[in-house]
């Protein structure tokens, strides 16, 4: 299904997958009783976050996602997206790195877990990083900075 | 144990094949939806809006529950204050999301589709989180 103006949208794509993510998050809260923070639980695995969530559970959840990605990936034909150049792609991880801990979450603590419990520190830590995505794309775009292939 | 590491495991698992179904795992898609004043691609609001509708239905249930189904007590944030840290650090999440169209969730899941790529964004990224950490 496409969306009347917008010829590349996938939107029951995008909402099953949105669904599918909620349900993950449902299940960490109502199982596990933890937020599905990826930042903060990608932290904890590695040893950079103190958190009552057990390790190996932190190690768990992050090696689940790849295979996630890749149950769809084997069962769908889509031809593999392009990805930015490995220098753009540091400077990116890195800059994320640093603000999802100074911010104390990503699109998935706060945009996901937060959000939906109105959270008054989600609602303006997501504000804010729609804010300054929608910023960075228009001024590369505006200066002609090209990143994907 | 089992318990502990299945449950992270089930969730790490459904994310991240929901992550890519709905496309996030694909950076255009994703600077697709950044690009408000270009050719917007609305695909990360609907993405977002089926996660937070299913989660704000989980708050519902999680507060007529004592303690989670399998764990032995909720350990939630409980932080409500506004400061410059989670402000700053949020602006900054963003600019880093916007100029490779990754965040941390679809960083770990590519890894399983574009695993070169992906491994550089993730190592850079925890590299980050170290800096902050030894701050």
């Amino acid at each position: 299904m496409s969306l009347a103006g917008f010829p590349d949208a996938a939107p029951l794509a995008g909402l099953a997958g949105g669904v599918l993510i909620g349900l993950a998050a449902a299940l960490m809260l109502l199982g596990a009783g933890r937020i599905a923070g990826v930042s903060g639980i990608a932290a904890r695995a590695f040893g950079l976050a103190d958190s009552s969530l057990p390790r190996v559970g932190a190690w768990a959840f992050v090696i689940g996602l790849p295979i996630g990605a890749l149950f769809v990936t084997s069962l769908t034909e889509a031809s593999t997206p392009g990805f930015a150049a490995p220098v753009t792609l540091a400077i990116a991880g890195l800059i994320v790195g640093i603000g999802t801990r100074l911010g104390s979450g990503c699109t998935s603590g706060h945009g996901v877990c937060g959000m939906s419990r109105l959270s008054q520190r989600s609602l303006v830590a997501t504000a804010t990083f729609m804010v300054t995505g929608f910023a960075t794309v228009a001024a590369m775009n505006a200066f002609g900075i090209g990143v994907l292939p | 144990m089992i318990r502990e590491t299945l449950v992270p495991l089930a969730a790490g698992t459904i994310f991240g094949a929901g992550l890519t179904i709905g496309g996030m795992t694909d950076p255009a898609r994703v600077r697709g939806f950044l690009d408000l004043f270009g050719a917007w691609d609305p695909t990360l609001a609907f993405v977002m809006g089926g996660a937070v509708l299913v989660m704000a239905a989980a708050w519902v249930i999680q507060r007529k529950m004592i303690r989670p189904a399998f764990s032995d007590t909720f350990a939630l944030p409980d932080r409500n204050d506004l400061t410059p840290r989670l402000i700053g650090g949020s602006a900054l999440f963003g600019i880093g999301w916007g100029i490779a169209g990754l965040c941390p969730g679809p960083g770990f899941a590519a890894l399983a589709i574009a695993p070169a790529s992906a491994a550089i964004f993730v190592a850079a990224m925890l590299a980050g989180m170290l800096a902050v950490r030894l701050m």
